[in-house]
């Protein structure tokens, strides 16, 4: 049997085949994105983002046995960083979720970010499409630990659980990192460390103080995903968020705002496809950039022909 | 040559060395792969769980506990069960040249002992997986 015949009759190893394949293989991505695309937008979407070692991996995996207790099958994507100057990677985020390694419900993928900015790997949309099409019912996604990057996990989520423990310090901190704006649930994790109380309260007087959608004011939870804490009340909250988008088509205008978003970004990987076969072909950069070097030609003008030559 | 490695690094059983597990997990990164590395006191079903699931190239296993003559062929079996048998099966730690030799014979690559050079391994291993990967028609 193909490898699409296989994933559509539920073989595990076909579905990590494939995203290998969307991960790898360019010219291939397409072509099976066709497939499995119109057969995702079922799954449930929950984004998980928060600075390095907040503890996402271990609330992801806390969760995970939760969706399972209310029925729920699971996927799982984590993203850790690549090194910039070897392209290598340590994938750390499996080691902290072994809770439901043995059920076949369950399916947990690693991700390197493979250099893309904003705290997903360029590839985590289509895992996650991959995810959907094969049946979860819920796909949880990590991001890598964010400082001050962008933040795409908000692009491919219903619901963006923003993590912050009492040592990441001042709230303002996570505020200038943007995190603020896109979290539809705000969990301070690690609350049964020493300031955690103090620092959920200023939290919420942030909280307070901004504006949000009507109807949806982004509650400020406490958790300790290590000693298995507040994760029921994280469970209903989410619950409550999916209700709240289901309701006067929000999950409607969510999703169109998304796939605008994804189109563009569909369309930025095209143009870098066609570069690098550009690149690869002839000499028109080494000449740019030669001009360009010689100040003869600024980058936009030589930008623009370069985009004259791609649009054959 | 292939690009895009992926290694699942573990540590079967109760066997608590676990620095050259890290050393080489760490050099295979500097190579430029992409390692899982999935911690201590795993069993060879989670191991071959994790390899399906992450769809590595390569399963490496650190034993210094004198266990590898069960484990290296449990998780041989699991993975030919699972049908990945194309996955590189390799690893190293206290293993005696005679038992490495009978575990090659049921298709256990390499295994490396202490003092070994970690650019040995990462040359074992870009070599392996360039000869091994498979191609789907999809
Ligand atoms: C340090 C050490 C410890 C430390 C471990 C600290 C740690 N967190 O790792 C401590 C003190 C805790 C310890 C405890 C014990 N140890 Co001890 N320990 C050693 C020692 C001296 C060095 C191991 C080491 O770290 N080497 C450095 C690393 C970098 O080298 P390495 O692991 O060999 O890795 C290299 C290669 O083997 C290979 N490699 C290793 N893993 C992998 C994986 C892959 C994928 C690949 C490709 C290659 C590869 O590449 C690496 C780089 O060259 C060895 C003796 C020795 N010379 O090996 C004994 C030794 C391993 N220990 C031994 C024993 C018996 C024990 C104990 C049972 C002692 C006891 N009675 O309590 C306990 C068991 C603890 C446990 N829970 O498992 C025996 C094992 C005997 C056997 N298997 O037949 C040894 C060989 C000593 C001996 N000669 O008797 N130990
Ligand atoms: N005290 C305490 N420690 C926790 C809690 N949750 C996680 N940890 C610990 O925090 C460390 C990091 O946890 P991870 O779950 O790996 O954090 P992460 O955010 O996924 O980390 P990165 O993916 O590397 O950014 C581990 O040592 C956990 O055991 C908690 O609620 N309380
Ligand atoms: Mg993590």
């Amino acid at each position: 049997m193909k490898l699409l015949d296989r994933f559509l009759a539920g073989d595990r190893t076909a579905l990590s085949r494939v995203i290998t394949l969307l991960e790898n293989d360019r010219d291939r991505r397409s072509a099976i994105l066709d497939r499995l695309y119109p057969r995702s937008g079922k799954a449930r979407r929950i984004g998980i983002t928060g600075p390095p070692g907040s503890g996402k991996s271990t609330l992801a995996d806390r969760l995970t046995a939760r969706f399972r207790t209310g029925g729920r099958t699971v996927g799982i994507v984590a993203v850790d960083p690549t090194s910039p100057f070897t392209g290598g990677a340590l994938l750390g985020d499996r080691l902290r979720m072994q809770g439901s390694w043995d059920d076949p419900e369950v399916f947990m993928r690693s991700q390197a970010d493979r250099s893309h900015s904003g705290g997903l790997s360029e590839a985590t949309p289509y895992a996650i499409t991959a995810l959907d099409a094969y049946g979860k019912d819920v796909i949880i996604v990590e991001t890598v630990g964010v400082g001050q990057s962008t933040l795409d996990v908000s692009e491919v989520s219903d619901t963006t659980v923003v993590l912050l423990t009492p040592e990441s310090g001042d709230s303002v901190q996570a505020m200038k990192a943007g995190l603020m704006e896109i979290a539809d649930v705000l969990v301070v994790n690690k609350s049964d460390r020493e300031g955690a109380a103090l620092f959920a309260s200023e939290l919420k007087v942030i909280v307070d103080m901004g504006r949000w959608e009507e109807g949806w004011k982004p509650p400020v939870l406490s958790a300790s995903a290590r000693d298995d804490t507040g994760i029921d009340d994280l469970y209903e909250r989410l619950d409550a968020h999916a209700d709240y988008l289901s309701g006067e088509g929000r999950l409607q205008a969510r999703r169109l705002r998304q796939g605008r978003s994804a189109i563009e970004k569909a369309l930025g990987e095209l143009w870098q496809g066609r570069l690098t076969v550009l690149q690869d072909a002839g000499d028109a950069m080494d000449r740019l950039s030669e001009r360009v070097a010689q100040r003869e030609l600024s980058p936009l003008a030589a930008a623009r022909e370069m985009m004259d030559k791609m649009a054959d | 040559m292939a690009e895009n490695i992926r290694v699942l690094v573990a540590k079967p059983g109760l066997d608590g060395h676990d620095r050259g597990a890290k050393v080489v997990a760490a050099a295979l990164r500097d190579a430029g792969m992409e390692v899982i590395y999935t911690g201590l006191r795993q069993t060879p079903e989670m191991i071959v769980e994790a390899a399906v699931q992450e769809d590595v190239d390569v399963v490496a296993l650190s034993i210094l506990s004198g266990a590898h003559m069960t484990i290296f062929p449990r998780v041989m079996d699991l993975l030919r069960e699972r049908g990945v048998q194309h996955m590189l099966l390799t690893g190293g730690g206290i293993i005696p040249k005679t038992d490495a030799e009978e575990l090659a014979e049921i298709g256990v690559g390499k295994l490396f002992g202490p003092g070994t050079s970690t650019r040995d391994i990462i040359g074992y291993i870009k070599e392996e997986v360039d000869r091994r990967r498979v191609a789907d028609e999809i």
